[in-house]
C-alpha cells in the first residue's frame, strides 16, 4: 500500500512537470500571435484558448475519450500509428495541456501586452532578429508572467480530476493520480489513506506557491 | 549624402494625408525635423529607420538603396546602419547600463568602444545599475550611448529630450553637441522647442502636415529680417498684462524670466505660450562677466 502511494504521487506530479513544460513550449509563441496578430480570425483562437476556463471539465472529457476511441476518425489515425490515448497516461497529458492551457497563455499573454512596442523596436534597430529579442530581452523582463504561468498549469494539472477521470479512468501506476486516489480511497472508507494524499499534495502545492511567490517578489524588487 | 524623397499615407486627427517627404541630408550634418504635432515627424524618422514602411519613393543612404519601391526593395530596420533614440528611452529593463550597451554591438571591436560611450555619456559610475534605478536624464543618457554602440551612418532622435526638465535639457543638449563634435555622425532630431533647434542643429527642416515647407539654417527660419548688428533672443511668451496704457510682457529666454514693455499695438499679435524675437537696436549690449 505504502509502494502504491509513492507511485501515485511520482505519477502526478510527472503529469504535472511533462504538462507545463509542454504548455510552456506552446503557450509562447501562441500567447505572441494573440497578442500582436491582427488577423481576423484571432477572436476564434482566443475563445477556444479560454474555453477550458468555463467548459465543464467532464465535457472536454467525454469528447477526448470518443475522439481516443479506435472507432473514431482521430483514434482510428492514432492507432494505426500505434498510439493508444485512451486510458493511458500519454492521453493523460494530451487532456491536461488541453485543459490547463489557458492557465499558462493568460499570464503570459498579459505579460507581453505590457511591454512597450518601442523595446522590440529599439531591439531590432540594434540589429537583433525577432528571435533574438523575444528570447534575449523580452523573455526575462517578462519572466513574472512565465513564472505565474507555470505554477498555475503545474498546480491547476495536479488538483485536475473530471478530464482525467473520464479518459484516463483509474489504473495504479498508469492513470490513477492523486485526485483519483483521494476520491477513490474515500468511496472505499479508508479515510486514512484519502488523508495521507489530501494532506501531501496540501503541502507540497503550498510550499511550491510560497517558494515561487518569494522568488517573484525578490527578482520584481530589483526591477520595480 | 542622405536622400529621401518618399510618400506616405498618414492617418491623422484631421483624416486622412497624403506625406510626401521630400529631402537630402549631408554627411555629418545635423539636422532638425520642426513642427507641430501630428505633422509626421516621427512618422518620417521611423520611415527612415524601416519601421514603418513608405507607399512609394526611394531612401538611399551613401550610395545603399534602403528602400526603392520601383525595384521593390525595403531593408528590414536590422539591416539598416540607424541608430534610433525613443521618446521614452526605450532601455531594456532586466539589463544594466552595461549590458545594455554589449547587447548592441556585434562584434569585438564595437564591444571595446563601449567603456569609451559609457565614459563619454558620463556614465561610468553608474554602469552596473539597472535603468530603473536611473533618473530621467541619465536613462536618455543610456538610450544615446546605446544607440552609438553600432556607428551607426544615421542617428534618429525622437524628441529625446522633451521629458526631461530644464535645466537636464541644456546639459544633455551640451552634450549631444560635444558628442556630434566628436563622432561626426549624421543626425536626425525631431524637436519643437525652438531654442532646442538653435542651439544643436546645421539646418532645419520645417514639416507641417507631412510636407517639408522649407529646410535652412534655424537662424534664418526663426528671424527671416536680415538684419544685423542686433541683439537677438528668442523666447516664449508667459504672461501678457494689461497695465493701461502699456502692456507688460514676460517671456522665457533660455532658463531665464524677462520682461518687457509694449504699446497694446506691439503686443496685440502676442499670445501667451507662443514665441516672440526680442531684439533691440540702438544700443550695445553690455556684458558683465558673472563670478
Amino acid at each position: 500500500m505504502e509502494s502504491e502511494f509513492i507511485s501515485t504521487m511520482v505519477l502526478t506530479f510527472k503529469l504535472a512537470s511533462i504538462t507545463t513544460l509542454i504548455l510552456l513550449v506552446i503557450a509562447i509563441p501562441l500567447a505572441s500571435f494573440l497578442v500582436f496578430s491582427r488577423m481576423r480570425f484571432k477572436s476564434i483562437v482566443e475563445t477556444i484558448v479560454s474555453m477550458p476556463l468555463v467548459l465543464p471539465p467532464s465535457v472536454l472529457g467525454f469528447y477526448l475519450l470518443l475522439a481516443f476511441t479506435p472507432s473514431s476518425f482521430i483514434g482510428k489515425f492514432l492507432t494505426e500509428h500505434g498510439i493508444r490515448l485512451a486510458f493511458s497516461f500519454e492521453g493523460l497529458v494530451v487532456g491536461s495541456v488541453l485543459f490547463s492551457l489557458p492557465f499558462m497563455v493568460h499570464p503570459i499573454q498579459s505579460a507581453l501586452a505590457q511591454v512597450p512596442v518601442s523595446i522590440f523596436e529599439a531591439a531590432y534597430t540594434l540589429g537583433k532578429s525577432k528571435l533574438e529579442t523575444m528570447i534575449r530581452v523580452i523573455l526575462p523582463s517578462i519572466r513574472h508572467g512565465l513564472i505565474s504561468g507555470i505554477v498555475l498549469a503545474f498546480a491547476h494539472t495536479v488538483g485536475e480530476f473530471g478530464v482525467i477521470l473520464m479518459i484516463g479512468g483509474n489504473i495504479p501506476g498508469e492513470t490513477r493520480v492523486a485526485s483519483i486516489a483521494i476520491y477513490d480511497e474515500v468511496e472505499s472508507l479508508n479515510y486514512a489513506l484519502a488523508h495521507q494524499y489530501a494532506l501531501t499534495l496540501f503541502a507540497v502545492t503550498f510550499a511550491i506557491l510560497l517558494l515561487v511567490y518569494t522568488l517573484n517578489k525578490k527578482s520584481l524588487g530589483g526591477i520595480r | 549624402m542622405i536622400v529621401i524623397n518618399i510618400t506616405k499615407r498618414l492617418d491623422t486627427a484631421e483624416g486622412s494625408i497624403n506625406a510626401h517627404f521630400e529631402l537630402n541630408i549631408n554627411y555629418g550634418e545635423f539636422l532638425t525635423l520642426f513642427g507641430p504635432s501630428g505633422a509626421g515627424k516621427t512618422t518620417l524618422m521611423r520611415l527612415i529607420a524601416g519601421l514603418e514602411k513608405p507607399n512609394s519613393g526611394v531612401i538611399e543612404v551613401e550610395g545603399e538603396v534602403w528602400f526603392d519601391s520601383t525595384q521593390k526593395i525595403n531593408l528590414p530596420p536590422q539591416k539598416r546602419s540607424i541608430g534610433f533614440v525613443f521618446q521614452d528611452y526605450a532601455l531594456f529593463p532586466t539589463m544594466s547600463v552595461r549590458e545594455n550597451l554589449l547587447f548592441a554591438a556585434d562584434n569585438s571591436e564595437q564591444k571595446g568602444n563601449i567603456d569609451e560611450l559609457i565614459e563619454l555619456v558620463e556614465l561610468t559610475a553608474l554602469s552596473d545599475r539597472l535603468p530603473s534605478t536611473l533618473s530621467g536624464g541619465q536613462k536618455q543618457r543610456v538610450a544615446l550611448a546605446r544607440a552609438l554602440v553600432r556607428r551607426p551612418k544615421i542617428l534618429l532622435l525622437d524628441e529625446p529630450l522633451s521629458a526631461l526638465d530644464p535645466l537636464m535639457r541644456q546639459k544633455l543638449q551640451d552634450e549631444l553637441t560635444l558628442i556630434h563634435q566628436r563622432l561626426g555622425v549624421t543626425t536626425l532630431l525631431v524637436s519643437h522647442d525652438i531654442a532646442e533647434t538653435v542651439k544643436l542643429s546645421d539646418r532645419l527642416a520645417s514639416v507641417e502636415s507631412g510636407q517639408i515647407k522649407s529646410i535652412c539654417p534655424p537662424m534664418e527660419f526663426f528671424s527671416p529680417q536680415a538684419l544685423s548688428g542686433k541683439l537677438q533672443l528668442i523666447g516664449e511668451v508667459l504672461k501678457i498684462e494689461e497695465d493701461s496704457p502699456a502692456v507688460i510682457v514676460t517671456l522665457l529666454v533660455g532658463s531665464s524670466v524677462v520682461r518687457t514693455v509694449l504699446s497694446s499695438a506691439e503686443a496685440s499679435e502676442l499670445r501667451v505660450g507662443g514665441h516672440a524675437i526680442i531684439s533691440t537696436k540702438a544700443f550695445n549690449p553690455i556684458l558683465i562677466p558673472l563670478p
